[in-house]
């Protein structure tokens, strides 16, 4: 939980803003060539074509991997233009995407869902019919985000359900393993889970002893994982967790997103990440404050990118400043990569945590001046 | 010029020694400057010779970025914006609250409402910058080199060095504080902050219009700096002459800063009269020992009845005296610093001396050495930061930071 109360300006519950620009369902007939195929394998990701139309485009994925994937659409400065996750080994799924501009896209197939994946080019001609005026750019930046959103949230219930379920069971590994993993989800949307006052301190409180506030969530389950053990509780607090989770599911479709609140959603994981995650506090006993990093700059530059058109209109530099400073960052982090997750914080000289600072620091200054850009 | 930040509430209260200031800039101002302001442009920068103002907050910056087009950017910007906040403005018009309401304001703040307080910022370069831009190494000075290492350095690497300094200096310790921050802010990106020190009362004094201060061993310090008033030591002991090294830095000069850590509560401890022989002179008028007034000059000669030197062959002020080092001399312009505590009940106080000279290979280095060698002072200090910059000629009209450098 962040210290500063969250202010994410205008992002109040209320009103649907969900739409549904991307969807997994069974595909109509798009007319348009048919679905293009992906056979996405461990160590390979290959599309039965890399040019399309603009307009509608349906992805056909089949996993014929060992390991659960997932398949990407992204647009210039990461932004996503679809996805699907959680493709399990055999199994196929279908993507259909709205891309109504030509250009330059790229694909990604991501085995283990995690990292940047396997790439490849992938590119849109001609333009689709449409009038494209800045009100329909920030409206589509705000559907695009609450896509965003919905993936993870997505992903962060079942990630959610294996952690608790393995604390339960009493596996102390098997869920130390898991509780970074399920964080990730919930640290790249940290700034939509902060507007419901509520569940935030209860799911990621964190253990400031202050009397009469009980400690709950994944913080209190850190506690017991690495440092006290479980103790007989700790199921009850799963159980409340899972729930916690499951509500804050059912109510994030409830969020009134607004290109505002996308910017200093933006802007807020970066502070989270400057004042919580480079200093090791966040994660204080199991020290896996890295992955909650990554997540949280994961989950700004999907904010970022999803107004990245309407900040490329009316302030191009300050588009391609985003993309040189979001990749230093990157760029930085994959040096402290320990297979699919991170080293511990405990792990860092001073010399890495200074570079981390630096560039977060960087990167802060160009992110805070996105909604002034947006909002003007 | 604009004056719009701050409404120079007080800028009367502000300007005292200003009258001094044309001539000791070197510079005489061709129209009336307002009151409390240092003119930003001039032969040499501000900041150097300007009567020292009470408080300081010194930064030392390195360049993150091997490109030399973003960093000269970054300076172009910089001067913009340090010449507005010497003249009492915001870093830009309007910029601290008349901006975008759903951006962060340009300038932080702070300083609305408060006088220019005789505010100087002052610009370097370390010897660390040349490579890391990939500058010819011809431009380089000699006299930018490494100092050597001193007995009883206790040089902590993370206070010491640096790509890049801003020395700011003002009556108002929060108008420097704003430039400093407001200069990092704008630096992010292309600088990070290497390490700063803030410093809240003057050690010496750089003009005759000044009465000398006190260090935190309760000595007048600086009775015999290089002073404004003094064109030949100025000349000889100050400015980079053309010749002296590659032409960029012609007109300008050297920066030498070191962080020394007093031990403040162990010389509390020793006696008065151990205080002055160490020193060299009487606490109270700060007269040299045998003398009866501080600008009286010393004796070097004197013995005293027992025939032993009335200024111990030892005393801090014999060993930094010209006449002992072939009439080498340096501009001291140095403040005390108190950091807070440092955990074992004890003040992390001292001196963070800060001076100016032609040549700190031919100056400074044996000054320090004959102090490391043989000063009794040194029980009590310990140097625990250390830094070399080189500070080129000041601005003229449209120039830039680092623009002689850069575009050589």
């Amino acid at each position: 939980m962040s210290r500063t109360t969250l202010a994410l300006a205008g992002l109040s519950v209320a009103g649907l803003a969900l739409t549904g620009c991307v969807s997994t369902a069974p595909a109509p007939d798009t007319g348009e060539g048919g679905p293009i195929s992906v056979t996405a394998s461990d160590d390979a990701c290959e599309l039965g074509a890399t040019e399309a139309a603009a307009g509608t485009i349906s992805f056909d994925i089949t996993n014929t991997g060992s390991t659960v994937t997932e398949f990407y659409l992204y647009a210039t400065g990461g932004r996503i233009m679809g996805e699907v996750e959680n493709i399990g080994p055999g199994l196929s799924r279908q993507l259909i995407v709205e891309v109504p501009d030509g250009g330059v896209y790229e694909t990604a197939c991501k085995p283990g869902m995690v990292g940047d994946g396997i790439r490849g080019a992938f590119t849109v001609t001609g333009s689709a019919q449409r009038s494209v005026d800045t009100d329909t750019r920030l409206a589509e930046a705000t559907a695009g985000y609450a896509r965003y959103v919905a993936s993870q949230v997505e992903a962060l219930v079942p990630r959610t359900q294996e952690f608790t379920d393995a604390v339960k069971a009493g596996d102390v590994a098997g869920a130390q393993a898991l509780y970074p993993v399920a964080r990730t989800y919930w640290e790249r949307i940290e700034p939509v889970a902060e507007s419901f006052g509520d569940l935030d301190p209860r799911i990621d409180g964190r253990d400031d002893g202050e009397p009469g506030v009980e400690f709950t969530g994944f913080h209190r389950l850190e506690r017991d994982l690495w440092q006290d053990g479980l103790q007989p509780d700790s199921a009850a607090v799963a159980d409340r967790l899972m729930a916690d989770i499951t509500e804050l599911a059912g109510r994030v479709p409830t969020v009134e997103l607004t290109p505002l609140s996308l910017a200093n959603g933006a802007k807020e994981l970066l502070d989270e990440v400057a004042t919580g995650k480079i200093t090791g506090e966040e994660n204080r006993y199991s020290h896996t404050d890295l992955w909650d990093f990554r997540a949280n700059v994961d989950g700004s530059r999907g904010a970022v990118a999803a107004l990245r058109p309407v900040i490329d209109e009316r302030d191009p530099e300050l588009g391609a400043l985003l993309d040189e400073r979001f990749a230093a960052v990157d760029a930085l982090l994959e040096d402290y990569r320990d297979g699919d997750g991170f080293v511990l914080y405990t792990a860092l000289t001073p010399d890495d945590v200074r570079a981390m600072s630096d560039a977060v620091d960087a990167l802060g200054e160009p992110v805070s001046q996105v909604a002034g850009v947006v909002s003007a | 010029m604009t004056l719009s930040r701050r409404r120079l509430l007080g800028a009367g209260a502000a300007a005292v020694g200003m009258g001094a200031l044309g001539a000791a800039c070197g510079a005489p101002a061709a129209t009336p400057v307002p009151d409390g302001v240092v003119p930003f442009r001039g032969e040499h920068q501000a900041g150097i010779v300007t009567p020292a103002q009470d408080r300081l907050h010194f930064v030392s910056l390195d360049v993150v970025t091997a490109d030399r087009a973003e960093v000269a950017d970054l300076l172009r910007r910089w001067t913009a914006a340090a010449e507005r906040m010497t003249a009492g403005a915001e870093t830009t018009p309007g910029g601290a609250t008349g901006g975008n309401p759903n951006s962060p304001p340009d300038d932080t703040g702070e300083a609305l409402g408060l006088p220019p307080a005789a505010l100087t910022l002052t610009f370097g370069v370390g010897a660390s910058l040349f490579a890391k831009l990939g500058l010819d190494p011809s431009l380089v000075p000699p006299a930018l080199a490494a100092l050597p290492p001193f007995r009883g350095d206790q040089l902590d690497p993370a206070l010491s060095g640096g790509d890049l300094c801003v020395q700011a200096c003002s009556d108002d310790p929060q108008v420097a504080v704003h430039a400093v921050r407001n200069l990092v802010r704008m630096g992010f990106g292309v600088t990070a902050v290497r390490w700063s020190q803030l410093g809240f009362g003057r050690t010496s004094s750089t003009s005759t219009s000044q009465a000398t201060p006190r260090n935190l061993f309760g000595f007048k310090d600086g009775t015999h700096n290089v002073k404004a008033e003094d064109p030949d030591d100025l000349r000889e002991q100050v400015w980079v002459a053309p010749g002296d090294g590659p032409a960029w830095l012609d007109g300008g000069t050297y920066l030498v800063a070191r962080r020394i850590r007093m031990h403040v509560e162990i010389w509390d401890r020793t006696s008065l009269a151990e205080q002055e022989t160490i020193i060299g002179r009487t606490k109270g008028v700060g007269a040299p020992l045998g003398g009866t007034a501080e600008f009286d000059l010393a004796d070097y000669a004197a013995v005293d009845g027992t025939g032993e030197p009335r200024i111990a062959q030892n005393a801090h002020i014999r060993l930094a005296s010209a006449q002992a080092l072939g009439g080498v001399k340096i501009l001291r312009r140095g403040y005390n610093f108190v950091d807070g505590s440092d955990g074992q009940g004890h003040l992390d106080a001292g001196l963070f001396f800060v001076a100016f000279m032609r040549d700190p290979q031919a100056q400074f280095v044996p000054m320090q050495r004959a102090l490391a060698d043989a000063d009794v002072l040194m029980e009590y200090i310990e140097h625990t930061g250390s830094a070399v910059f080189a500070c080129p000629a000041g601005l003229g009209g449209g120039g830039y930071w680092g623009q002689s450098l850069l575009e050589a």
